[in-house]
């Protein structure tokens, strides 16, 4: 019997992502340009990319760990403490700018850590462990500023979160910087695969030999370097270590992981969709602003858009199982 | 020398005693049937020889060498597979990530970022499907929308892709057909004769008998007997089972 040739990888399996969130994104723009002349334009779209950019390296992390059949609740408040972190580094005890930007992703990776240890040594739920630590990180933040904002950043820190180098603004360079290198992570490498597998099926996963503790101590770990790097942007735009920083950005993040096609119960994940969720987040309400709409209707179409995101794809995974 | 020795393996959860004092001996290119009822053990021991769980005393050879408390990936690498009763498959994943799930082959590019070289994993995975007489029209859809025959022949090509000594089947055709049963006996047929080990873990009494060299019975954790396929008869291995001889 003559072998059949091997068939060739479809191009959203060698992507990584799926086509569907590309074209609701496509869709979605050229709505917004029909229904507002200012939306077309190259300082429009960087505007969208800034906007989206802390909320787009929280939603990596939450990319990460969803995909492994974890949960990280803690993104936001762990964006607050790395952010009062670096600034009181800086501010109060005149250190660096590197310091202060070393001292955000070590807090963030530091809060991670915590998290991981707790879901893999101590084997509590993440739900209840980054639940705890969503309160841990905020208070700590709160005391370490003494609830107050800590200003004054020196210039270079500044220049991370307001700095334009050839006109695009740095916060979007650092966020497509690390959504191409975790996409190749999670989509290319070994590392990435595993983490799904982990996802779909921890007991295969163990017994095929991956050593998922470590894996898991190693997402949440990587989860928290991305709130700290968030943390670090959102710190450098506004000038400040804000200690109420990033309230309730971990459920924006996890909706962004969503739209773009992770699935919450986990082995499905990948970051351009998570890029692509977040741009849709982001067009939605850069769209709706242009519109003059009140930010309380911004809610909710993404509220709708998230259910809509996932009722879409659950409808599409039906009829592929039938 | 033994392919796998098992001497005195004992593993407790708790206060129940799973496997006490388990030993016996597979060789090379046998088939051995492992019986039992439900509870008996079976499925611990395969957990303890594969690496999945340790045990607490006891000790297991492979090849000569001791593996006892090894982890599942270096037993693996060692020559041992296992094709779990539920298929230990994961479902969202195409199937090559699954054959080679664990064991991916890895090239650089531009000499310095790792990336899983998936033109080797189609390749292979496409080759040793082809050699199992497996069909599957898309290797690339989901592994969780195949059949369940699909499922298994993915789980069987993931334990053969890497030149196995010894392959474990805990209740291979449990979930089949007739004539998919037939096609797992053949395929166990087929290992002996390569000079592959295999032990088989089965209720079914009548693929025990058509397939096996010796059969080892297990109740309540212990070695019950130990008998050639050739030399006994169903009613005795079912009378070992219940424990009424």
């Amino acid at each position: 019997m003559a072998m059949t040739a091997v068939a060739k990888r479809p191009l959203s399996g060698r992507l990584g992502f799926r086509l569907e969130s590309l074209a609701v994104l496509l869709l979605l723009g050229m709505v917004m340009a029909w229904l507002s002349p200012y939306f077309l334009s190259v300082s429009n779209f960087l505007n969208i990319l800034l906007a989206t950019a802390t909320i787009g390296v929280l939603g990596i992390g939450a990319s990460f760990v969803i995909g492994a059949a974890g949960l990280d609740l803690s993104l936001g408040s762990v964006l607050g403490l790395a952010g009062v972190v670096g600034a009181s580094l800086v501010v109060e005890l005149e250190l660096p700018w590197f310091v202060g930007l070393l001292g955000c992703l070590a807090a963030g990776t530091a809060a991670g850590l915590v998290n991981g240890l707790l879901v893999t040594r101590a084997r509590l739920p993440a739900f209840i462990v980054t639940l705890g630590m969503l309160g841990i990180a905020r208070g700590l933040a709160l005391v370490i500023a003494d609830g107050k904002t800590i200003y004054g950043l020196d210039p270079t820190l500044v220049y991370i979160g307001q700095g334009r180098p050839f006109g695009i603004p740095f916060p979007v360079i650092v966020f497509v910087g690390v959504a191409l290198f975790t996409h190749y992570i999670l989509a290319y490498t070994r590392f990435g695969r595993h983490t799904l597998a982990i996802g779909d099926n921890e007991a295969a996963a163990r017994a095929m030999g991956i050593h998922v503790e470590r894996h898991k101590l190693a997402l949440y770990a990587l989860s928290g370097l991305t709130a700290g790097i968030a943390g670090l942007l959102f710190m450098a735009r506004v000038n400040a270590g804000d200690p109420t920083a990033g309230l309730t950005y971990e459920l924006t993040a996890i909706t962004a992981a969503i739209i773009g096609g992770t699935n919450l119960f986990g082995g499905r994940a990948s970051i351009l969709g998570t890029f692509i969720g977040a741009l849709i987040m982001g067009v939605l309400q850069n769209g709706l602003n242009l519109l003059a709409v009140q930010s309380f209707y911004q809610q909710m179409a993404i509220g709708a858009v998230l259910i809509f995101a996932v009722w879409l794809d659950q409808t599409a995974r039906r009829r592929r199982e039938a | 020398m033994s392919l796998l020795e098992i001497r005195g393996i004992s593993k407790r959860f708790g206060s129940i005693e799973a496997l006490r004092e388990v030993s016996f001996a597979v060789e090379a290119g046998e088939v051995m049937a492992v019986v039992g009822d439900n509870g008996a053990g079976k499925s611990t021991l395969m957990k303890v020889i594969t690496g999945v769980y340790r045990p607490d005393g006891g000790e297991i050879r492979f090849r000569g060498e001791p593996i006892t408390g090894l982890e599942p990936g270096d037993i693996r690498r060692r020559g041992i597979e296992m094709i779990y009763q539920d298929l230990a498959l994961a479902p969202q994943q195409d199937v090559p990530s699954n054959i080679f799930l664990g064991r991916e082959p890895v090239r650089r590019v531009l000499g310095l970022f790792p990336v899983i070289d998936r033109k080797t994993i189609d390749r292979e995975a496409h080759a040793m499907l082809h050699k199992l007489g497996a069909r599957i029209p898309d290797i690339y859809a989901e592994v969780g929308t195949l059949s369940g025959g699909q499922q298994q022949s993915v789980a069987i090509a993931r334990a053969l892709t890497f030149d196995p000594k010894l392959v474990i089947m805990d209740e291979p055709t449990a979930a089949l057909a007739v004539r998919e049963v037939e096609h797992v006996l053949d395929l166990i047929r087929e290992l002996k004769r390569q000079g592959i080990a295999v032990i088989l873990i089965s209720h079914r009494l009548t693929d025990v008998f058509a397939v096996s060299d010796r059969i080892v019975t297990l109740r309540q954790g212990r070695v019950i007997s130990e008998e050639v396929t050739a030399r006994t008869d169903m009613q005795r291995i079912v009378a070992h089972i219940v424990g009424a001889a």
